[in-house]
């Protein structure tokens, strides 16, 4: 019984080891089979963080081996044998006590000083030159506000590689907490405060990340996506964001169409799209997110829907059956009035 | 008690049987195990919501669920584990065990502990009943249960975000239960301090009592934090406060600093009862004493004391700034050295013994073995950066269940197969135990290693569902798997205690264990010991001349007093659950002043005749 016993318990967690080690020594992987992880940093912050974890990592997997097996070697070593004499009745030893204090100190200790210096490198102190985002978390979507290139966005955060990054980041009602992993840990966003995360992007590429904190109903569908573009990408993305939006004309009657659904007031309740959205030289709403340049972002309703035709009218058919206490309600559209808005929403990009 | 000289021949009091006498017991071994049986129900009732929960994260995308119901799932699952299944299966342990290990005949305040008792299962059915009454509050759903999560981040649970019955259910439920913790507190330590047998020095205590006793303190004093908290989230949501409203000059960081000034030092409060299990365990199927008594208790006091000034820990990624994320984290880390050196101490009794691997011991050192993995985790994220991208993960999950299940639950069932005999007078069957054990073991490992992949791999607590494109299918279906498992070996587990019901009588110590309440007959008599004998060794039953006399006379040679019964305990607790339903009913004015007032009258006669009652046997 003792030996199967021993066996079992030294193979459970190390047969289950392996897959973490495995991630941690392969790196990052080709075709990103980890999106939202941790352990593939693709910022000077996520690094830093990350070269640390592995310390501490390693720290543990000797504590681990050496307890783990003073505990099994004490487990075979002392089992009850046939004929075995009453043991000897020890109180204990103070040398080895003091011995077994002190080395749990010394490696704390060891994890203790690179802790404290990561926590002053990542604090978040922005350099002259960064680039300030504000992000505001809303039931349940994002909100970003570049303030020196006049753009407010949602959900896809896009910044420039190589360029630090500040982020200024409260919320609009309730706590988030602004995650993508492979950048920087979290940071909450509060109603009343403002912190900061300051990072500095290193790979072109687009990383997934979502609210961290849980905040109602739909926190799970709270999620984000940042892209890295190169700096000459990210100068056309900001140029597309900023070009007043096209006008519509009168040949593309579907686009009108759609255009005159997005204003018209429904009953019951006077249910609108404008009431909440802006879309810059149409309406001002701002309880929802800015769509100004809608058709250009890859995702909606905070990356739990493609934006293609489908998911646009998926979305606009039933947005509480997407995302369960949207404050967007389910409106009864005909689906000519939703083939306009699919059309209209993609025209404006 | 004056009148006790009339009798002659030794009075044995004998248990009254019937409902009745459990109604009104105030026997500190029946409220033990009336503790013991509601907890484990309640501990399956949160073990059915974590095993729902894990059945709708099995894949992505999932719908068993609805997001509502998850939320509420979740909050009623850590809530329920925590405050409805650990924390009075400790109760039932520190009723049941403290007095007969320090040689008391019941505890100080015996119907304040029935109170304890009544307001903690009134209270706990007063909470879960929000599963089924959404219709009386024109909720459009049977559930109206909290859905704020466990630790009920504030602002989420104000009014204006949260306008439902939820998080009055709540907010109601835990004050109610926090009055059970706080009365169970000072009882025991009263007990504790005043009730020992001649000769029970503090440094002679088992150290399960140590343990106890240092979580009594804790509940005395953290207890008082969280329901602090509670009445302004209270006050807020009712009378239109702003303490934890932003727009009016509030904060929302303020909940969160007494939630977790509250929170952490309840870590030690589920796990060190679990550890003085363990150290009771060891020795006695070591064939040795606890090696390093003295450092055992120390170490436990220390971690009871340095676990006052981690609380911010959970609140790193709030952004406190450097200095107090520094000092956090050292605080943090400095906690594991009265672990290890517990840890140490565990392996050390060990070392030179003679081991069983009974079912306690299985238990016990499955618990050192998932505790040092739970210990481990938490130094990872007691360091700030690594914890902004761990904490509200996964690997979070997997850190405090290795504790909580790895170290509180199973502690906790090493005292269960340890204490049954001394308890029901029979063992619980061996095989079925070893059995248990190996299903629990596996299960657990099963259901928590794989989510520390999943946590640094990206996955987030409290999700309803995720998707598909995270790469993390494999991991939670391993985790659903697992918990699944668990599950099975809970059945085992019931299956034992059933099968086991008309077991041999075990004697008075089956085991062969050196503490006192070994040494008295199983189940004790309702006296507990015919005579309180005198202590001179803390192995009183391994020493020869440990207490005197030995062994215990077979029969009382002097008459006893016990406790008798009152049903006032019962009406007064039931007085304070209708002043909860009361303020349940706030947005209708009179209906909800009418009830609390008829609650208040309950309480308040219920507790004049109790102050009053003529209480002998």
């Amino acid at each position: 019984m003792g030996r199967a016993f021993l066996r079992r318990c030294r193979a459970v967690p190390w047969a289950a080891g392996l897959p973490v080690i495995a991630p941690l020594l392969i790196g990052a992987c080709s075709g990103d089979p980890y999106p939202q992880s941790t352990l593939h940093p693709t910022a000077d912050a996520g690094s830093a963080i990350d070269a640390l974890y592995r310390q501490i990592f390693w720290w543990a997997v000797l504590v681990f081996v050496v307890v783990q097996t003073a505990l099994v070697v004490t487990l075979i070593r002392f089992r009850n044998r046939p004929g075995a004499g009453e043991p000897r009745q020890i109180h204990g030893n103070t040398l080895v006590e003091i011995t077994w204090t002190l080395a749990p100190a010394a490696i704390i200790v060891a994890i203790a000083v690179p802790t404290i210096k990561t926590i002053f490198a990542v604090r978040g102190d922005a350099p002259a030159d960064a680039l300030q985002v504000e992000v505001v978390g809303h039931q349940w979507w994002w909100e970003y506000r570049y303030p020196a290139l006049g753009i407010v966005t949602a959900n896809e955060l896009h910044l420039p590689q190589g360029r630090p990054v500040a982020l200024a980041i409260t919320s609009a009602d309730v706590i988030h907490s602004f995650w993508a992993p492979k950048l920087h840990g979290k940071r909450d966003a509060m109603p009343g405060r403002t912190t900061r995360l300051v990072f500095t992007p290193d790979s072109v590429g687009t990383y997934l990340g979502q609210c961290a904190e849980f905040c109602g109903e739909s926190h799970a569908n709270m999620r984000l996506r940042v892209t890295v573009q190169s700096p000459a990408d990210f100068d056309a993305w900001v140029a597309a964001q900023t070009v007043p939006p096209v006008a519509v004309d009168s040949t593309q009657a579907l686009i009108l169409a759609g255009e005159a659904a997005f204003k018209r007031i429904r009953d019951p309740g006077n249910h609108s799209c404008v009431a909440c959205h802006t879309i810059a030289g149409v309406s001002g709403g701002v309880l929802g997110p800015n769509l100004t340049h809608v058709g250009s972002r890859t995702t909606l309703a905070s990356g739990i829907l493609a934006n293609d035709s489908a998911g646009l009218a998926r979305w606009l058919r039933d947005p509480l059956a997407e995302k369960p206490g949207s404050l967007m309600p389910t409106i009864a559209l005909t689906e000519d009035e939703v083939a306009a808005l699919v059309a209209y929403l993609q025209s404006r990009n | 008690m004056a009148t006790t000289a009339m009798r002659h021949t030794p009075a044995v009091p004998q248990a009254p049987t019937g409902l009745w006498s459990w109604v009104t017991t105030t026997d500190h071994k029946r409220i033990g195990v009336l503790y013991g049986v509601t907890a484990f129900f309640f501990f399956l009732v949160g073990g059915l919501e974590a095993l729902v929960i894990r059945l709708q994260l099995g894949a992505p995308g999932n719908t068993l669920v609805s997001a509502e119901f998850y939320n509420q799932l979740f909050t009623m699952h850590g809530t329920t584990m925590v405050f409805l299944a650990i924390m009075p299966l400790s109760a039932a342990f520190f009723n049941f065990i403290i007095p007969l290990q320090i040689g008391a005949r019941d505890v100080a305040f015996p119907r304040l502990n029935a109170f304890s008792y009544w307001i903690f299962l009134l209270g706990g059915l007063f909470m879960n009943a929000s599963f089924f009454v959404g219709p009386l509050f024109g909720a459009g759903s049977l559930s109206v249960a909290p859905n704020g999560g466990w630790f009920g981040y504030a602002n989420l649970t104000s009014a204006q975000y949260s306008p439902g019955p939820n998080i009055d259910f709540w907010v109601l439920g835990l004050q109610i239960l926090g009055i059970a913790s706080l009365a169970a507190g000072f009882n025991f330590i009263t007990t504790i301090i005043n009730l020992r047998a001649p000769g029970m020095k503090l440094m002679r205590m088992p150290v399960f009592t140590w343990m106890s006793f240092v979580t009594q303190f804790l509940i005395i004093t953290a207890f008082p934090v969280i329901t602090i908290g509670l009445v302004f989230l209270m006050l807020d949501r009712v009378f239109g406060t702003t303490f934890y409203n932003v727009a009016a000059g509030g904060d929302v960081l303020l909940w969160q600093h007494l939630f977790w000034l509250f929170g952490h030092p309840e870590v030690y409060i589920l796990i060190l009862p679990a550890m003085g299990i363990v150290s009771e365990v060891l020795p006695t199927f070591s064939r040795k004493p606890l090696f390093g008594y003295a450092v055992v208790v120390y170490s436990g006091v220390l971690i009871g004391v340095v676990g006052w000034g981690v609380w911010a820990h959970h609140m790193f990624s709030t952004g406190l700034g450097p200095i107090a994320d520094s000092v956090f984290s050292a605080s943090t880390m400095l906690i594991a050295v009265p672990t290890g050196v517990k840890i140490f101490n565990w392996i050390g009794t060990m070392w030179g013994g003679r081991l069983e691997f009974r079912s306690p011991m299985l238990f016990a050192v499955g618990f050192i073995s998932l505790f040092i993995i739970g210990g481990l985790s938490g130094v990872m994220h007691s360091s700030p950066p690594a914890d902004l991208q761990q904490t509200d993960t996964y690997f979070v999950v997997a850190h405090f269940h290795y504790v909580l299940f790895g170290g509180a639950v199973f502690g906790l069932f090493a005292g269960m197969y340890y204490w049954w005999p001394k308890v029901f007078g029979h063992l619980l069957r061996e095989g079925l135990g070893k059995l248990h054990f190996w299903l629990m073991f596996v299960g657990m490992n099963l259901t928590f290693f794989p989510m520390h992949f999943s946590g640094l791999l990206g996955m987030p607590r409290r999700i309803y569902t995720y998707g598909a494109e995270l790469g993390l299918d494999t991991y939670n279906l391993i985790s659903t798997v697992g918990a699944v498992l668990t599950g099975v070996a809970l059945l085992v587990f019931i299956a034992n205690v059933l099968a086991s019901r008309r077991g041999a009588a075990a004697g008075a110590n089956p085991w062969n264990a050196a503490t006192l309440e070994w040494a008295t007959d199983s189940p004790p008599p309702v006296y507990n010991f015919s005579v309180i004998p005198t202590i001179k060794d803390g192995l009183p039953l391994w020493r020869t001349g440990g207490m005197e006399p030995s062994p215990l006379p077979a029969v009382p040679p002097e008459p006893i007093h016990v406790p008798g019964g009152s049903i006032w305990p019962l009406c007064t607790a039931a007085g304070i659950i209708i002043v909860g339903i009361g303020a349940l009913l706030h947005h209708s004015l009179w209906p909800s002043v009418a009830v609390a007032l008829s609650g208040a009258l309950v309480t308040v006669v219920s507790i004049f005749k109790w102050a009053f009652e003529p209480f002998e046997v």
